[in-house]
């Protein structure tokens, strides 16, 4: 008897599953493995680089949430990434610098909560309307929120920026410093193991998230949002619940960033749209819709800006400053970001999760995959 | 007083500018029902070529403004034809996130090419100044205000008498029933892009020569552009009046906050002025979400 195919979905509870196959389950085992080994090999300069990845695949996963699940564009990442490394900044660093001196959970905890209120607060006006009024609302945010960090020198520094929390202390384990049976790890690569860890975490709770109820309602929402209320999803409701969870996710990003960054001063080109505008690339080079699709895209190209101000400088048509002939690194680095954009909404939607999806199903169907279908 | 007539003056020219760009959002979203977020960037670019066609080419003023509306309005139809016409069918975020990309585009192109431009775009007013009592105000501002409401002149008569104008608003109503009347859906589409690209010249060009407090020639009038949109929002989406309406308000008391900000909101730290826009559009979304004179959407489910 002809057995039936690995991904065949037979019932319900089978299409709810967290691993879909055993296959998936050895690719988990594999990436766990990755994940404890690579800290070992990585030198300083590239555990920095995976790291910003890590921290990037964060706040993607949270705008994803939101863009790729729900439908709705935010360009807001780059104020909610602001506030969480402020937060982090004022009520973590030692009080010598002005801060509050609190432990990581507690500026990770309220870091969360101001978040999601701010999420709350410009999310209720902006998602009362049909149409998308949130992506023209949450790019005033980005410029209302550079204006709050340039003009709150207390809590910023104002145009001087400020330092961030130093030590990262959870569960007993320091791990900007950290120590574990003997072994001591540099800043970098301790650090690596926890972003990775929150990455993960993140990861499991979207998952869990779009498995269930909530998580429908966000599809329905995104893929018709009449009917999806005639079986009584609130869209009013449910909008405004993605874009609080994305928010709230995205201060976490912020929060991470802010300690890898170590030193954050609050201007255009550090906090600016630009930055909003690559997580959007992100989420749309990996794959809208999926969950692995952010951190994939986040993986390639989330850590393209600390790539390119090291190794861009070789390039014949890169100039060091503005005023050189030749493009400079940031304008390089927003070029990128703007053609993957186009690119990849004009030729390839579903991002990169859609290609592996083409040449999985090519393969698990052949010989009888029909070209260009 | 004289200080409250000379802001008025002043906002007013800004408030022309958000027109401009405005009429440009409006003309896409009324054909298409998407918010062109590149269309800041069309402005910015606008401006620059201007700039490029009088310094660079040594066109005079007019000629090269006239050939750089020629250049906008072939750059809108190139983007239309190239990317937004391969977007037909997708869900509308989708197509807004394409905008941004392009007007993402745009401001490593314009950097690169130009660098910091020596100067403003050379026109014909200058630095030149009209005294009206005690107030003094730049003819480039005056020119502008005339501007902007030369354009909404020209677009309503356009709406109103022209074929291509009505074949328009029967595309903004109903894309379908359109077709089905016999009008070339595509053809109409196009002209919006085109049009919005000639706007956005306009645009580019007065912040360029200094209108309004903005700071001339440089990629920062991505920035002022989109504060167009508070203006918009605030006017209604769909309508060309409301564009001029809710940028003349939304300038006027820019303006003013800029200039009263020290003795009416002391508490409140230096530049609020420059992101009193977007604080006034999220207001309107709470009071007032289609704007003044924009199209409610009912839809009964």
């Amino acid at each position: 008897m002809a057995r039936p195919s690995r991904r065949l979905v037979r019932n319900y509870s089978h299409d709810l599953r967290l691993i879909g196959t055993r296959r998936g389950q050895l690719f988990l085992v594999a990436l766990l493995a990755l994940y404890l080994w690579l800290p070992f090999q990585l030198d300083d300069f590239w555990a920095s680089v995976l790291t910003l990845a890590g921290i990037t695949a964060i706040g993607a996963l949270g705008l994803n949430l939101l863009t790729g699940y729900t439908g709705q564009p935010s360009l807001g990442t780059a104020a909610f990434i602001g506030l969480g490394a402020f937060t982090a900044s004022y009520c973590g660093r030692p009080e010598d610098y002005g801060g509050l001196g609190w432990s990581f959970p507690a500026y990770l905890a309220v870091a969360i909560v101001l978040g999601a209120g701010v999420g709350y607060l410009v999310g209720v006006p902006a998602l009362r309307l049909r149409g998308n009024y949130l992506i023209i609302a949450t790019l005033g945010l980005v410029f209302v929120a550079i204006y709050i960090w340039r003009s709150w020198e207390e809590v910023t520094g104002g145009n001087a920026g400020v330092p961030m929390p130093i030590d990262v202390e959870i569960f007993g384990l320091n791990f900007t410093n950290l120590e574990v049976f003997g072994e001591t790890f540099g800043r970098n690569q301790g650090y690596f193991y926890l972003v990775w860890a929150v990455v993960a975490l993140v990861a499991l709770l979207c998952k869990n998230l779009v498995r269930s109820r909530p998580g429908r309602a966000f599809q329905a929402v995104r893929d018709r949002d009449v009917a999806a209320e005639v079986v009584g999803v609130s869209l009013f409701r449910t909008k405004v619940g993605a874009f609080v969870l994305s928010s709230a996710i995205a201060t976490v990003g912020g929060v991470f960033y802010g300690i890898w960054i170590q030193y954050l001063v609050p201007d255009d080109s550090s906090l600016g749209l630009n930055l909003s505008i690559s997580y959007l690339a992100i989420i749309i080079v990996g794959g809208v819709g999926t969950i692995y699709g952010p951190v994939i895209g986040a993986l390639l190209i989330g850590a393209m800006p600390a790539i390119i101000d090291e190794f861009a400088g070789q390039l014949p048509f890169v100039s060091e400053s503005a005023t050189d002939p030749g493009i400079s690194k940031p304008a390089l680095q927003t070029l990128l970001y703007a053609i993957l954009i186009i690119v990849f909404l004009v030729a390839e939607p579903n991002g990169l999760a859609g290609v592996w999806r083409r040449v999985r199903d090519y393969f698990a169907t052949w010989p009888l995959a029909k070209r260009g279908s | 007083m004289t200080k409250f007539f000379q802001l008025v003056a002043s906002g007013a020219a800004l408030g022309a500018v958000y027109a401009l760009v405005g009429l440009g959002f409006v003309v896409i979203y009324r054909a298409t029902g998407v918010i062109n977020l590149a269309q800041a960037g069309m402005v910015a670019l606008g401006a620059f070529l201007v700039y490029n066609a009088t310094a660079t080419w040594d066109l005079p003023f007019w000629l090269a403004v006239l050939v750089s509306m020629g250049l906008g309005a072939l750059l809108g139809i190139v983007l239309e034809r190239l990317v937004l016409r391969r977007m037909v069918g997708r869900p509308v975020y989708a197509v807004i996130l394409v905008t941004v990309g392009i007007l993402l585009l745009i401001e490593p192109i314009v950097t690169t090419i130009w660098k910091n431009p020596a100067s403003n775009i050379e026109s014909p007013w200058g630095l030149e100044k009209v005294t009206i009592g005690d107030v003094n105000i730049l003819q480039v501002d005056i020119a502008t205000i005339l501007l902007a409401a030369a354009v909404l002149g020209v677009f309503f008569a356009f709406f109103r008498y022209t074929k291509y104008g009505v074949a328009m608003r029967a595309t903004a109503v109903d894309q379908e029933a359109a077709l089905a009347q016999g009008i070339n859906v595509r053809r109409i589409v196009a002209l919006s892009w085109a049009i919005a690209g000639v706007v956005a010249v306009l645009a580019g060009t007065m912040l360029g020569a200094g209108a309004g407090p903005g700071t001339g020639l440089g990629i920062g009038i991505t920035v002022i552009s989109l504060k167009a949109l508070p203006a918009v929002v605030l006017g209604g989406l769909d309508s060309p009046l409301g564009a001029v309406v809710g940028g003349a308000i939304i300038g006027i008391l820019e303006v003013l906050t800029a200039g009263y900000q020290s003795d009416v909101l002391p508490f409140l730290p230096g530049g609020f002025a420059a992101v009193m826009p977007w604080v006034v559009m999220l207001i309107v979304l709470v009071v007032r979400p289609y704007g003044l004179f924009g199209t409610r959407d009912v839809r009964r489910v």
